[in-house]
């Protein structure tokens, strides 16, 4: 089973929900916490992992070999990212902007383009609280895309029976969350009953529906805004899974690096349930 | 000598744009024969790259410099490699006329 925790809006409770699932499920399976939100990941801040692997998450990008490039511009001509610019007889390189898609060096007459290593980041492995196996991605500062970390990341941890792999995505509704949601079996959209959550979610719920994933939702902070989330999840017909109330001490907790179930032990049981509200969804079929 | 200028439309009276790779036009004047010539910018609409896509442009058209609010890296980079004049417009720049007179003045 693979669920992806998302929400669009940024901290809505992505990684407190995330995280306690993963401890109320770390008795009944093997659980694998993914945290692909690489760019500020901070799950290991709860579930407290020993890092004991640590790879570079690496794009291979062009080098042109000057005494073969006849500066034709074929390779400016077909780079999508404009990673590329010709300027008199020399191709300039940006690296920054390239994908790794290998266009260039496909296309080049000359065979005058080389793929070196770029490193981007970092991809981290190490055992958690509770035996939970912990993933993360790491971005370099500076570095500008996410994806390919992302991607890369998922390829380790590819999904095996009576496994549950539960993938902390990045905040907001662009390429990054995209990725993360790819081949997932559901999506836990958290949320808050405020403008700016219900609106996120939306986009949210838009993007599940195209890529064709179930999905459910958490109402976190309940209690605070009005009824317009309310009356949204019923037009959408989209099931609410959970509810966790606006709490101060939750928040004081939370804040002070401690999960949900820590504080209210309780939650194990409800996250139980909801993960077997989520088996039913998903019709009992995990890829 | 070829002048590129960022602008909000197809004009000389049209507005400056203060942002390079993310105009809608450039403008490029020559300022021996006063005739111009405005070209849709490529980076526009462009996801990424945007920078590098209108500099392209620019270095393709044969500008000796280039006028707007500010450059970025990556533009930067393709124009210092082009030996393309880059120059910001002063606070009081509105329109593509007046880039280009304040450009001539200072010479």
């Amino acid at each position: 089973m693979q669920i992806a925790v998302a929400s669009g809006k940024g901290g809505t409770g992505k990684t407190t929900i995330a995280t306690s699932l993963a401890l109320s499920l770390a008795g009944l399976a093997d659980v694998r916490y993914v945290d692909c939100d690489v760019e500020a990941p901070n799950g290991h801040l709860f579930l407290k992992p020993e890092f004991t692997e640590s790879a570079p998450a690496v794009i291979r990008i062009p080098q042109i070999q000057t005494e073969k490039c006849t500066a034709c511009g074929r390779c400016v001509e077909v780079c999508e990212f404009h990673a590329l610019a010709q300027v008199g007889k020399n191709i300039l390189v940006f690296p920054q902007l390239c994908h790794g898609c290998g266009s260039c060096t496909w296309n080049c007459p000359e065979n005058a383009i080389v793929e070196v290593p770029n490193p981007i980041g970092t991809l981290e492995r190490g055992m958690a609280l509770e035996n939970i196996e912990f993933f993360r991605g790491l971005l370099t500062i500076s570095e500008p895309m996410p994806t390919p970390i992302i991607r890369q990341l998922k390829k380790r941890v590819y999904p095996q029976p009576n496994t549950i792999n539960i993938y902390d995505a990045p905040p907001g509704a662009s390429c990054s969350v995209v990725e993360t949601l790819r081949g997932v079996d559901f999506a836990l959209l958290v949320t808050e009953p405020t403008s700016f959550g219900l609106h996120d979610l939306k986009q949210m719920l838009g993007i599940v529906s195209d890529m064709n994933i179930p999905s459910g939702v958490v109402i976190n902070r309940d209690g605070i805004g009005d009824d317009s989330l309310k009356d949204t999840l019923q037009d959408y017909n989209i099931p609410i899974l959970l509810r966790v109330p606006f709490d101060r001490v939750l928040a004081e907790s939370l804040a002070a690096g401690r999960t949900l179930v820590d504080v209210y032990p309780e939650y194990r049981d409800i996250l139980r349930e909801l993960y077997q509200k989520v088996t039913e969804i998903v019709g009992g079929k995990t890829k | 000598m070829k002048l590129i200028i960022s602008a909000q439309n197809p004009s000389l009276e049209a507005q400056v744009d203060r942002r390079f790779g993310r105009c809608m036009w450039l403008v490029l004047f020559d300022t021996e024969t006063n005739q111009w010539e405005a070209f849709q910018n490529p980076g526009a609409s462009q996801s990424g790259g945007a920078g590098v896509a209108a500099a392209q442009l620019v270095v393709d058209k044969g500008a000796d410099v280039v006028l707007s609010g500010d450059f970025g890296p990556n533009a930067s980079r393709a124009f210092q490699a082009a030996k393309i004049g880059m120059q910001r417009f002063t606070d009081s720049t509105t329109t593509v006329q007046e880039a280009v007179d304040h450009f001539k003045y200072v010479k």
